[in-house]
């Protein structure tokens, strides 16, 4: 399962360059486990597939993913329900993830991550010795 | 001195004020951006000479999820969030997204040429084009010089 790693509330803003300020916004997610994969659902609208970013360093799970400003040009703003900025959320994940058979898709602004859990690792004993 | 994180006789937390603060700033910006209110989708608003534009985010849904229809300068968006292919038995752990059916209408300032409507789609984002009618233009009147 994944626990999500400083939640943050709502939206930030973030400096991503020197003369650019952006906003970094946090994906709505979905997660499902179904036979014995866990299913991360992001929504992502305005980024195109080669834009996401997915990364597993250890347990943590970092989704990124870079919007195309889409505002049309030569119009000006007449009223703003949405704004537009990257999605970056982050995950810690409590199973042992085979990392080879992670699939990553992307289709219509939304990014669908399967996670198959590996298999059971054996325990491990320790010996003790004994002075 | 024992830490705690309240305080019910002695001195009040010199720090509750400023994460309320912070508590109010988010949530006051929680209307904007990728959250959902009651699964109904963003839209914004964009206005040319003759033309708005509007787009609205649409994750996950494909071009024939959505439906688009103007009528008397009134636009109207509807459709449904496709359900996730979980497989069965599947546990759910988060869900957030929207799901379900939605359905906006939006009067628009002033009427629209219904042959003259572009939309696009592409990654989750709907962008829709309307342009006013050539009769509804406004019309520059010369004035002449007695």
């Amino acid at each position: 399962m994944a626990q999500e790693v400083a939640r943050q509330e709502g939206r930030e803003m973030t400096e991503t360059g020197k003369d650019r300020m952006a906003m970094s916004f946090t994906p709505a997610v979905d997660i499902f486990e179904t036979n014995g994969t866990t299913v991360i659902m992001a929504d992502m609208p305005g980024v195109a597939p080669e834009d996401v970013d997915v990364t597993l360093e250890r347990q943590v799970l970092t989704l990124q993913g870079k919007v195309r400003p889409h505002a049309p040009e030569g119009y000006r703003r007449l009223s703003t329900e949405y704004r537009e900025g990257d999605y970056v959320r982050v995950f810690t994940l409590s199973d042992e993830v085979d990392q080879s058979k992670i699939t990553a898709d992307f289709k219509h602004g939304v990014l669908r991550l399967e996670l198959p859990r590996a298999p059971e690792a054996k325990p491990k004993k320790i010996k003790v010795r004994a002075n | 001195m024992l830490q705690t994180s309240f305080a019910p006789y002695g001195m009040p937390d010199p720090f509750a004020d400023m994460r309320r603060m912070q508590r109010d700033m988010n949530r006051m910006f929680e209307g904007f951006g990728t959250a959902p209110r009651d699964g109904q989708p963003a839209i914004n608003f964009w206005a040319g000479q003759d033309s708005i534009v509007l787009t609205a985010e649409l994750p996950g849904l494909s071009q024939d999820d959505i439906e688009l229809t103007v009528k008397d300068g009134i636009v109207t968006l509807s459709g449904h969030y496709p359900e996730p292919q979980t497989g069965e038995d599947a546990t759910w752990h988060r869900r957030e997204r929207p799901q379900g059916r939605f359905s906006r209408s939006i009067e628009l300032p002033f009427r629209i040429a219904p042959d003259r409507v572009e939309a696009r789609f592409a990654n989750g984002v709907l962008t829709v084009e309307m342009q006013r009618p050539e009769e509804d233009k406004p019309k520059r009147i010369e004035i002449k010089s007695s």
